[in-house]
């Protein structure tokens, strides 16, 4: 999509000004329905499409990306716009400064139409515990469209961006992405610079796309990829172009399917495996059944680490240095009237008010398992764990090239039917979580659809890879991708 | 199980404040969740280490160079109060 618009805008078939245009008009008619976007930056996106329009008229080389409208989840930083990461804490936050992705995005010239609807603080799987509403299915209104980046998902598959960026902590591109009927890729941990993202669990957050091609997916990693000072966990790596080159098949290729998920799957996700080794088999891909003796400790694992390191990361949010404060004795339920309030209570009251429910449920979580008496039990139990699904992994890859999961476990859900159930809800992430808690990089691609109350609803199958190995993952996603064209 | 008590505890440790209704139902989702996890106590663990960083980076550090955030005036503006570029709070002591 991403290269034949760039064809498009170099021939002069239509401007970046049009396109751009042409998307807001889109977002116009239909975003009061879907809410995919927080805020439009209608004008930083018109003033940049007429840039790259000069640029093309003077005949000046510009990148692929350049002229292409996206849009931004509202948990990345874009100078000067508000940045609310979902919550009502950070209702009137403006960005002090450009994310690093959003700097080289800058560079390529790309349009940005606005920063997209997610979880509060990226903590959920169907934007239901945004701050400020949840997010709708376009396929299905009453459906969620997955989440944390649901407002990233919907606002490709309802064609108010050509493509988004989304952030992934335990599926959070990957799961909306399935929902949405997209390719969504989560790059290996220390592939993309995280600075400018509001960290949610530091050991696991990675920033990545939502695209419409396998193609596109590459295309925007290539732009936002490589090493950053201000990031320490990036990896130097030489500049690579992960958009070309897909055709190219590896020799003797090997796709894992994991014999501990099989008691997952439902019916219907099990009939869509089963066709899906049968095409790589016809494509000569030899399938293994390979073996994952601890992943089922992965979501104990996951949702031990994750709320502890975010009750670290949100700590910050207090009422002190930014956002929201609650000063008001008025809203207290701690101070006795009369009495000025301290600062303790400004952090209890800004908390109180200003976090949603899941948020404070993880934080509280998070509290407890890094508390005395408890860290070990739970805390260092879930590392030493993580360190044997790591080695799952590691003798796994030894055997495959990639390993073949389902995205999900169904298709998207209705809104309310997981919403009173935290660990209903964590259920949702079973296959997305482990490529969070190993590093590897991850890429969902459609995989046609579902019949579920009579709508016929788009699922995703996820190829996993190697550690910075996105090169040979996108290729495989891709061998996968051209038999549905 | 975590107790009522215990929950007022954790929330307090958290900073976080919480109505009655709130307690109660914060007490039942983590006694569920936390129940939940026990699942870990059956994986064997006695020879593994602690996964320390992922992809094994060691002392990735940098330079220890001071730059200038030429920005800084808008971080005083984000402040919830400000004064004389100050960040202005409730006396702490």
């Amino acid at each position: 999509m991403i290269k034949k618009l760039h064809k498009k805008l170099m021939e002069r078939e239509i401007s970046s000004v049009e396109l751009t245009e042409k998307y807001l008009a889109t977002i116009e008619k239909k975003d009061k329905d879907i809410f995919a976007y927080l805020t439009l930056t209608k004008d930083i996106a018109l003033e940049q499409a007429k840039k790259v329009d000069k640029k093309i008229e003077k005949g000046e080389e510009v990148a692929l990306l350049a002229g292409i409208p996206c849009a931004l989840k509202d948990n990345i930083l874009l100078e000067g716009v508000r940045v609310t990461a979902g919550s009502k804490i950070l209702d009137n936050y403006i960005a002090p400064y450009d994310a690093t992705i959003v700097s080289k995005l800058k560079k390529n010239d790309v349009v940005i139409l606005g920063k997209t609807n997610l979880d509060e603080f990226a903590m959920g799987s169907s934007t239901e515990n945004s701050g400020y509403g949840p997010t709708k299915n376009p396929y299905d209104q009453n459906r969620v469209p997955g989440g944390s980046s649901g407002g990233s998902a919907a606002a490709v598959a309802s064609e108010e961006a050509v493509w988004a960026i989304g952030s992934d902590t335990g599926g959070s591109i990957r799961q909306p992405a399935s929902f949405c009927g997209l390719v969504g890729l989560k790059p290996t941990y220390g592939r993309v610079s995280r600075y400018g993202l509001i960290a949610m669990a530091s050991s696991f957050d990675q920033i990545g796309s939502l695209t419409q091609s396998v193609e596109d997916a590459g295309i925007v990693l290539s732009a936002i990829s490589g090493k950053d000072k201000k990031d320490a966990t990036t990896v130097d790596f030489f500049d690579k172009k992960f958009e070309e080159n897909l055709e190219e098949k590896k020799k003797n290729l090997k796709i894992g399917i994991v014999k501990e998920y099989e008691k997952n799957l439902s019916p219907e996700m099990g009939k869509k495996m089963t066709e899906v080794a049968k095409f790589f088999e016809k494509e000569g891909v030899e399938i293994l059944e390979i073996e994952l003796p601890n992943v089922e400790y992965s979501l104990a694992v996951y949702y031990i680490i994750q709320p502890s390191e975010a009750s670290s990361n949100l700590a910050r949010f207090d009422g002190i240095k930014y956002g929201l404060r609650v000063n008001d004795e008025a809203d207290s339920s701690f101070s006795e009237s009369g009495i000025p309030k301290t600062l303790l209570e400004t952090y209890l009251d800004t908390r109180r008010y200003g976090l949603g429910r899941e948020v404070k449920r993880r934080i509280m979580l998070g509290t407890y398992t890094l508390s005395a008496g408890y860290y070990d039990a739970y805390y260092i139990q879930a590392q030493k764990v993580r360190t044997l699904i790591k080695t799952d992994f590691e003798n796994a890859f030894e055997k495959v090239d990639a390993i073949l999961t389902p995205t999900t476990p169904t298709p998207a859900f209705k809104f309310g039917e997981k919403s009173q159930n935290p660990l209903e809800m964590y259920l949702a992430d079973i296959f997305t979580i482990t490529a969070n808690i190993v590093g590897v990089p991850a890429v969902s691609v459609p995989a046609g659809k579902i019949k579920i109350d009579n709508k016929e609803m788009p699922v995703g199958i996820q190829f996993l890879g190697k550690w910075f190995d996105e090169e040979n993952l996108l290729k495989i996603a891709h061998i996968w991708e051209k038999n549905k064209n | 199980m975590i107790s009522k008590e215990e929950t007022k505890h954790i929330a307090g440790l958290a900073r976080i404040g919480l109505s009655e209704n709130e307690r109660e139902k914060m007490s039942e989702d983590l006694s569920a969740i936390l129940d939940w996890m026990k699942i870990l106590q059956r994986a064997d663990v006695l020879a593994v280490s602690l996964m320390e960083h992922i992809t094994g980076l060691e002392n990735s550090a940098r330079g220890d160079q001071v730059e200038i955030f030429e920005k800084s005036e808008k971080l005083v503006k984000l402040f919830p109060e400000n004064k004389n570029g100050f960040d202005k709070v409730k006396s702490v002591l």
